[in-house]
């Protein structure tokens, strides 16, 4: 591959990259808009107001906080469980191995509709209501994948001659855990942490099948697309959830850079 | 996994870790949870779709039935709705390959380690990107007032959109509101995961192979053709299982964006809760995993896994 592009090939290759990134910019033009009936470009003034029409949205605040605490329940089971289960798979082989492996990829690899309709399903049959804490469960059990691939790629370049060495000079397996292991994974965590964070925050469709009548932030903006007096205040919410998700996405991207790539698919449906 | 399952003596070289059963302990709090709620939600789901439904009632009746398979098949709105999802799906998986694979071969072929980067960022980047917002970003650009029209307009195009909008099938009053406006949310929404795996298989061919190509005489244009795009194609064919699959599950765009024509997440969507029959649900939840095991099937003789 050592050709140089050809200018064609440049062409088109930057036409790709302006169609992903053009609808970006449009939310973030569009948050500013003057116009509050029509989708009008290029907009017909620029201003601050929707801004403070948004934020005086007392639902709004209610959708992010729910946002919120679901996405750090979701993360905190999703980094025990996606921890747990990097450990156990990192350097270990028995039989059914790849089984687990496929379990554990089961959540992203199958359509949002199917998993969120089989948890609703279940969750339903054992009594408990839909809720916050149904959200959570739903949104942990795709998580848990993020958090598996960010450890399970650090501990397999983690070598074992550290712990040997820790256990060799006298430290008891929770003291090598907290001083060698811990620290070695502290980024690998936070980074896979974060993903799955960005990943619950953003999620609606297992969100639409767990969340009974409670309303998430993106519950809450898929409703409001279909209320055309509210154009402003969703322009301005979209402009905001993107940027909720797009921040700790950068963060882990840093957190991991020069180390492995960054483990995780984005997941969508 | 066999090759890695020979390496024995990596455990008696760690006895601290050396316990047989210490993985399975560790395993046990998600294998419960993934292995046990999730997939018996999965289960539990498969069974209802062997339910039926009282026709007086419409309570759900626990009894093994295939009616409600057959009431699936033989209702040709429901054979309307899958033929609709599939042919958007597989629509949608050939232009992401063919709008990805110019793209991937630009980023593989850049040789500065530090732009590479700044490009596979640029490409994930949308992905990350909130995904309903992304869906509602296409409303602000497929509006009659919007930017495309404004374009058109501009470059005096007005007469090929309009002439775009009134062909049978893909047309419609507006972009908005036509099949073609929802292929184009839907080829946006998936297309990076296209251009990754076609980049991480392109950058797996040898520069030996197209040098060797050039070297025996072969143009640009026949070593593209001959050598790399049949080495790339296990990428191609990764991709196109996330693109073909994250479509045919998906019931947000088609609701957001498009005509009227419901796809098969709107049914499983619409038939657990407004009509409130959990098992034709079910029954539609089941058909686009069996379709997307034919298609793997089908792409794994192209060498799909081994670029995944």
């Amino acid at each position: 591959m050592n050709a140089q592009p050809s200018t064609s090939l440049k062409l088109s290759a930057w036409l790709g990259a302006a169609f992903l990134h053009i609808p970006l910019l449009l939310i973030v033009l569009y948050a500013f808009t003057t116009e509050d009936r029509t989708y009008t470009f290029p907009p017909p003034g620029l201003t601050l107001k929707w801004f403070g029409v948004a934020f005086a949205r007392t639902d709004m605040w209610e959708a992010l906080w729910l946002s919120v605490r679901v996405a750090l329940g979701a993360t905190a089971l999703a980094l025990v469980l996606g921890g747990l289960a990097a450990a156990g798979m990192a350097r270990s082989q028995f039989r059914g191995k790849s089984a687990v492996n496929l379990l554990l990829v089961l959540p992203i690899a199958l359509p949002g509709i199917v998993t969120g309709l089989a948890l609703l399903v279940s969750l339903r049959r054992a009594g408990l209501d839909a809720g916050t804490l149904t959200i959570i469960i739903g949104h942990a059990t795709f998580c848990i994948v993020t958090v598996y691939n960010n450890v399970v790629a650090r501990l397999r370049r983690l070598s074992p001659s550290q712990l040997e060495a820790s256990a060799d000079l006298g430290a008891r397996p929770l003291q090598t855990f907290r001083y060698v292991l811990l620290p070695h994974l502290a980024t690998a965590l936070l980074a896979g942490g974060l993903l799955a964070f960005a990943l619950s925050f953003d999620e609606v469709i297992v969100t639409t099948f767990t969340a009974g009548s409670q309303q998430t932030l993106p519950i809450w903006l898929y409703g409001e697309l279909f209320k055309p007096r509210q154009r402003p205040v969703t322009n301005v919410v979209a402009l905001l959830v993107m940027v909720v998700t797009l921040l700790p996405i950068l963060l882990a991207q840093r957190l991991t850079q020069g180390t492995d790539a960054m483990n995780g698919a984005g997941k969508s449906s | 996994m066999t090759t890695q399952g020979r390496a024995v003596p990596q455990k008696a070289a760690r006895p601290s870790f050396g316990k047989r059963y210490w993985p399975l302990l560790l395993l046990a709090a998600p294998l419960l949870w993934l292995g046990v709620l999730y997939l018996g939600s999965l289960l539990g789901l498969l069974g209802y779709s062997f339910y039926g439904v009282d026709d007086f009632t419409g309570q759900v009746v626990p009894q093994f039935t295939l009616s409600t398979f057959r009431q699936l098949v033989s209702t040709p709105s429901n054979i309307d709705v899958i033929a609709r999802t599939t042919l958007m799906a597989a629509a949608v998986t050939l232009a992401c390959a063919v709008i990805a694979f110019p793209l991937a071969l630009y980023v593989a072929r850049l040789t500065d380690p530090r732009k590479k980067a700044l490009w596979v960022l640029l490409i994930t980047l949308p992905l990350w990107a909130s995904y309903l917002v992304r869906v509602y970003a296409w409303r602000l650009i497929l509006a009659q007032e919007g930017v495309i029209s404004w374009a058109a307009a501009k470059l005096h195009l007005t007469g090929v959109l309009d002439g775009l909008l009134s062909l049978p099938v893909i047309g419609g009053t507006s972009l908005a509101n036509s099949y073609f406006g929802m292929f184009l949310v839907f080829v946006y929404v998936w297309l990076p995961y296209m251009i990754l795996p076609i980049q991480a298989a392109l950058e797996r061919v040898p520069t030996s192979v197209t040098q060797a190509s050039a070297d025996l005489g072969a143009r640009p244009a026949q070593t593209f053709w001959r050598i790399t795009l049949p080495l790339a194609l296990p990428g191609v064919a990764a991709g196109s299982i996330f693109t073909f699959s994250l479509t045919l599950g998906d019931y947000i765009i088609p609701g957001v964006v498009g005509a009227p024509g419901y796809f098969i997440g709107q049914m499983v969507y619409t038939q657990q809760g407004a009509a409130g029959n959990l098992p034709l649900a079910a029954a539609f939840s089941i058909v686009p995993i069996v379709i997307v095991g034919l298609y793997l099937a089908f792409v794994r003789r192209l060498g799909a896994f081994d670029a995944l």
